[in-house]
């Protein structure tokens, strides 16, 4: 096969991978800035990150987005994985449509919208808003990610692998738990990470569903670079991306080595 | 039906019933309602126990009020019409960086292009506050881009770049390149080599090769891409706050403004329901696309 890159190509991969990492490279170049100037360099110095490690405020403002991310991101997966079953292996039921279109929905609405409903909501039942009110926020519109990165998963394996358990005397429960959770598993895996970053994220949801009581981490940076670049936010910054990077890139080669093996067993299977 | 089968419908089914389907009447409700000074800040308000005349009450007391000042006021028409107009030369800006991208990934070797999808994922999963933060300290007036053309002398004067509307551009090119990248990927990785060497071998020059046989059969990925950019741009709220300034105006920041600085809340809602009627149309044309796309790939 003839598959040669041309200068075309080079040049505009370079230029386009270019575009996406400088400005994050800059950002955690300037968060080792001694200056306060973010645009004059001055000297090595991790001061920003020391400051970062005493502001309370921000410590608190973090503290909460992981508490909401992390329960509101498990809630989510298991709402979520439910509703890709509903959609896939329960055939017709009444109000099917209805049920589809809130599971998509949520997916195109602008934030603001989905904000300001769920704000209206709490409001008229009387709901105290704060960490709670957040996390409910979070579960609904992650659910819907979920649902779909999981529905996709279960629309590709056999059903009858679900049915033969059922013959063999296992109950729907057990062939649930033997057979098709292992089988979605990886895809349950990506719905609660991809659950917990789209939580971890949001500042616009959580601004209309808070109260006094609780900031999280995104609404904590909006307001501080609301005023300017401030090297505080890049150290945090940095500190963010070097774990979503971490994170992602260790998660891309454990499922690399875990395809070679799989690789290997075929080809030892095969040989005998 | 059984027990379990209810069961394993009902709970997701009335979450999303009573969390995304109930606020949303709501908003629709409160949007026919006017503006008062008391807690909540509208009026009237549905109250059961006031029987039938309560309900009477209740709908003799709604209004278009708020819908006919949307179209009085200059404001909210210029938010919706700059919204959709920032959105599409976005789109079309996205189109122009992420095309060559995604064919130059299609056309690496096999071996390259894990790691090269990778790395367009990779910054889609850091928080988009923090992508749109990056852009401040380099397109500022004293920022790094107009300090580094200064040293070079193309530049005397500053770019003003910051707070315009070019910085809304930026910003979104910037913060959905992935969005477009991946669907045209999808598309042409698929493509078969061969068809294009075939048109080369029957005489047809690399441009044209390109342009009659690549280009045709990547459009349904450049059709979700171009969606998957215009929908969620159209409500934006972070970028043009951020990078745009007081002088951009698109629709999401008046949302924020009217009900966060100005607390009228039921021209709040109105403005959420005008924006959702426009986006339908997008939605729907998007929704279509996909089951034709799902269609001919079987």
């Amino acid at each position: 096969m003839n598959k040669r890159l041309s200068w075309f190509n080079v040049t505009s991969l370079t230029l386009g991978f270019a575009f996406l990492y400088l400005p994050m490279l800059i950002l955690i170049i300037y968060s080792f800035n001694a200056s306060k100037l973010v645009t004059v360099w001055a000297g090595f110095s991790t001061r920003w990150y020391v400051e970062l490690f005493h502001d309370q405020p921000f410590l608190d403002a973090a503290w909460v987005t992981l508490k909401v991310a992390v329960s509101s991101s498990t809630l989510a997966t298991i709402l979520g994985t439910m509703a890709a079953i509903v959609m896939v292996r329960m055939g017709r039921f009444r109000g099917r449509t209805l049920f589809s279109g809130m599971i998509y929905a949520p997916l195109v609405m602008p934030d603001v919208i989905t904000g300001l409903s769920l704000l209206l909501l709490f409001i008229a039942i009387g709901l105290d808003r704060g960490v709670f009110t957040i996390m409910l926020a979070h579960t609904t519109f992650s659910m819907c990610y979920v649902s779909v990165v999981v529905s996709s998963r279960l629309m590709t394996f056999d059903h009858s692998l679900e049915e033969a358990a059922l013959d063999l005397g296992a109950s729907p429960f057990e062939s649930f738990r033997l057979v098709t959770l292992p089988i979605i598993l990886p895809a349950v895996v990506s719905g609660w990470l991809l659950a917990f970053t789209l939580s971890l994220d949001d500042l616009v949801i959580a601004s209309f569903t808070t109260g006094p009581s609780a900031t999280t981490l995104p609404m904590k940076i909006f307001s501080a670079v609301r005023l300017g670049v401030s090297p505080e936010i890049n150290a945090l910054s940095t500190l963010m991306i070097s774990v979503v990077a971490i994170g992602v890139i260790s998660a891309s080669l454990i499922s690399k080595r875990a395809i070679i093996r799989q690789r290997r067993e075929e080809q030892e299977g095969g040989r005998a | 039906m059984n027990l379990r089968r209810f069961i394993l419908i009902a709970v997701p089914y009335l979450w999303l019933v009573a969390l995304f389907l109930v606020p949303f009447l709501i908003v629709v409700k409160i949007s026919f309602s006017s503006a008062a000074i008391s807690m909540p800040p509208y009026t009237p308000t549905f109250s059961l126990t006031q029987g039938w005349a309560g309900i009477e009450n209740f709908f003799s007391q709604l209004s278009v009020d708020n819908f006919v000042f949307l179209t009085q006021d200059d404001l909210y028409w210029k938010a919706y019409l700059s919204s959709l107009q920032i959105a599409a030369i976005s789109t079309v800006l996205t189109l122009i960086v992420a095309y060559p991208m995604a064919y130059g990934m299609a056309r690496a070797p096999d071996e390259w292009r894990p790691t090269l999808l990778m790395l367009v994922i990779l910054p889609f999963w850091t928080s988009f506050l923090i992508r749109v933060y990056s852009w401040m300290g380099i397109i500022s007036d004293q920022g790094l881009l107009n300090q580094f053309l200064m040293w070079l002398g193309i530049i005397a004067e500053p770019l003003h770049i910051m707070n315009t509307s070019k910085a809304v551009y930026l910003g979104i090119v910037y913060t959905y390149l992935p969005f477009m990248i991946l669907p045209i990927y999808a598309a042409l990785e698929k493509m078969d080599d061969s068809l294009g060497e075939a048109a080369v071998d029957l005489g047809a020059s690399r441009l044209s090769s390109f342009w009659l046989v690549t280009v045709p059969m990547s459009r349904p990925g450049v059709i979700a891409g171009c969606f998957l950019v215009f929908i969620p741009a159209i409500g934006e709220y972070v970028i043009p706050q951020l990078l745009g300034g007081s002088n951009t105006l698109m629709i999401g920041k008046v949302l924020w403004t009217e009900f966060f600085s100005n607390a009228d809340w039921p021209l709040a809602s109105s403005v959420a329901v005008v924006l959702l009627l426009i986006l339908i149309i997008p939605i729907m044309l998007f929704q279509r696309n996909q089951q034709k796309n799902e269609e001919a790939g079987r």
